[in-house]
């Protein structure tokens, strides 16, 4: 769905991406791990347009990111980003019907067909319950699930979820992860960006280690979370258990 | 399939619809209500059978009253209103910060400014329309040194900083005018635009910013969409295909306008766009789109019902109209900032 060709980015005179070249697949869930500063939000800048490569070539469907219009884009590729919240108390089914955004054009009131993707997406995050809420009166756990709720109102075939699971507690963790999991089933491609590498070597289908603004490593979790990738970037040793058929990991000890 | 998603839709949701239409029909008729009084009040003695009767005939001094200053006063506070009004309410969805008004863009202070350079070299002496076009350049001139900053990147925050920078350096400047005003009169004029006034305006004040604040709240309504999408932040409005930048330019130059040609008829009456929108907020889900024109309506009915209180209070005209706005905004403001300090 997406390709990153030798990407290289920048702001102003520091460089934040340099040669990196990764794909987020269909139907897949992909994890971008790194440590503070490796360039994991940079990466889904520059695939939304946010920030433009300096070199390289992001492609969408096969088709440069310049040459899509901005509405067909919009359409395509969702965004959660980090820290996401509501500016004003909107309640939560309106703030989720701004994900019908790319749909509709200025004049055009919302749809019968807007309304199921928006009572559908509001019933995947298991928030049809608080739909009439003000968002300012829900905890962050359900904050979490309405703005995840409007990112999948979209029905975009690309989700970019940065650092969804922070600040969660561990049993709204899981439950978001199974969310985009269920995504992915779907056929979405998700990508999301981890600091929990439990959760990361537990959900993801493949994992990109970003380190510096270059690829440490990537592929299945259990190759691209290797001891020795482990060790160079995050300087750490982990503990690995393998449980109901799903291998994971708790970083353990520093070098 | 429509009755599912009928019963599907919470009932607060369509509650919350109803209310807000209620809220627009009502403010539309107090503003009409505050209009029409205005039309009867004023020093010169007429009973309202006179003015009414003088607003449709065209001979004594009834009609002329009636006509040439009773009608362009009340016209004038509902078009500087909405002006105010509307500004605020686009200002705070593009800000995203309920604290943001016209003044804080200095686009309020830069038309202050404008109008009075074009005083103090008697320009407005050589012809009238000079006075407000002065005024309007300066609130355009902040705005294109705003519009410039978003285009280069700087974020909400430096834009506010830098509204805030253009205001004290053009009111700084305005005293520096005022310093070297050559006469005393010269210097009650100023005060009366630094304080904002609705007293003495003609039918040519007017005509000329009636059309322009009407352009400059179109060019808002334009931007209401892009606003409700910034409630989730640019980055996620740009990916909702939204273009920023150009939402940013959209409510810069609706502002410029409105509030420049509101401020070139009526002076820098502060405040108006800071409460208006913030008690409106809530009978509109809170909805930055929604807001900006019952946001006019309110900002109409609140400066033509101020217009009213200042003649009741004072008939010799001693209170401005700027005075009272700020005296119920500023505490306002303060008690604003306190509330929002406490939340987390």
């Amino acid at each position: 769905m997406i390709a990153f060709e030798n990407i290289a980015a920048r702001y102003g005179q520091r460089t934040v991406l340099n040669g990196v070249s990764a794909q987020f697949r269909k139907g897949a869930v992909t994890g971008i791990v790194g440590p503070n500063g490796a360039g994991k939000t940079t990466l889904f800048r520059t695939a939304l347009g946010l920030l433009p490569a300096t070199t390289g070539t992001v492609r969408v469907n096969g088709k440069p990111l310049h040459d899509w219009p901005r509405d067909t884009l919009a359409r395509t590729i969702a965004y959660l980003p980090q820290g996401s919240d509501a500016h004003w108390p909107l309640l939560a089914r309106r703030l989720v019907s701004l994900g019908r955004m790319p749909h509709l054009t200025a004049l055009r009131p919302l749809t019968l067909a807007d309304e199921a993707a928006i009572n559908d997406a509001l019933a995947r995050c298991d928030a049809l319950s608080l739909a009439s809420r003000r968002m300012d009166e829900l905890s962050a756990g359900e904050r979490a699930r309405v703005l995840l709720a409007r990112a999948l109102a979209t029905n975009a075939p690309v989700l970019l979820a940065d650092e969804p699971a922070a600040h969660l507690d561990p049993a709204h963790q899981l439950q978001l992860m199974d969310l985009l999991r269920e995504e992915a089933t779907r056929g979405t491609a998700v990508a999301v960006t981890l600091h929990d590498l439990s959760l990361a070597a537990r959900y993801c289908d493949e994992i990109m280690v970003l380190d510096q603004g270059r690829v440490a490593a990537k592929g299945a979790p259990d190759i691209a979370l290797s001891d020795d990738t482990l060790a160079r970037v995050f300087n750490v040793a982990a503990v690995r258990a393998d449980n109901e058929g799903r291998k994971t990991l708790v970083g353990w000890r520093r070098f | 399939m429509e009755a599912a998603l009928q019963t599907s839709v919470p009932q607060s949701f369509a509650e919350a619809r109803n209310t807000g239409a209620v809220m627009t029909a009502a403010l539309a008729v107090l503003a009409l209500a505050f209009g029409c009084a205005s039309l009867f009040i004023g020093p010169a003695p007429y009973s309202a059978h006179d003015i009414l009767f003088g607003l449709f005939t065209q001979h004594g001094a009834a009609s002329i009253i009636a006509q040439q200053i009773r009608l362009p006063r009340a016209a004038l506070a509902l078009v500087v209103g909405a002006a105010l009004g509307a500004s605020g309410a686009a200002l705070q969805g593009l800000f995203r910060n309920p604290l943001a008004e016209p003044g804080i863009t200095g686009v309020t202070s830069s038309a202050g400014l404008g109008a009075v350079i074009a005083l103090y070299f008697g320009l407005a002496a050589i012809h009238p329309a000079l006075l407000p076009t002065f005024a309007i350049a300066g609130a355009l001139a902040s705005a294109a040194i705003l519009y410039g900053l978003s285009r280069s990147g700087a974020g909400v925050m430096a834009l506010v900083l830098a509204g805030v920078a253009i205001a004290s350096l053009a009111t700084a400047i305005t005293a520096l005018v005022l310093s070297f005003a050559p006469n005393p009169y010269a210097m009650t004029e100023m005060v009366l635009w630094m304080m904002g006034s609705l007293k003495d305006r003609t039918l040519n004040d007017l005509v000329f910013a009636a059309p322009l604040v009407a352009i400059g709240i179109a060019i808002l309504a334009t931007s209401a969409r892009g606003l409700d999408a910034l409630t989730l932040g640019e980055d996620v409005a740009h990916s909702l295909g939204i273009n920023v930048s150009s939402i940013r330019m959209r409510v810069v130059f609706g502002v410029a306008l409105a509030t420049g040609a509101a401020t070139a008829a009526a002076g820098a009456v502060s405040f108006v766009g800071l409460v208006v929108p913030h008690l409106l907020r809530p009978f509109y889900g809170y909805e930055p789109a929604r807001l900006i024109l019952p946001s006019a309506l309110g900002g109409a009915v609140l400066v033509s019902a101020a217009d009213i209180a200042i003649r009741l209070i004072a008939p010799d005209g001693q209170l401005l109209l700027g005075v009272l706005t700020a005296m119920i905004g500023a505490p306002f403001f303060i008690w604003l900032i306190l509330r929002l300090r406490r939340e987390p």
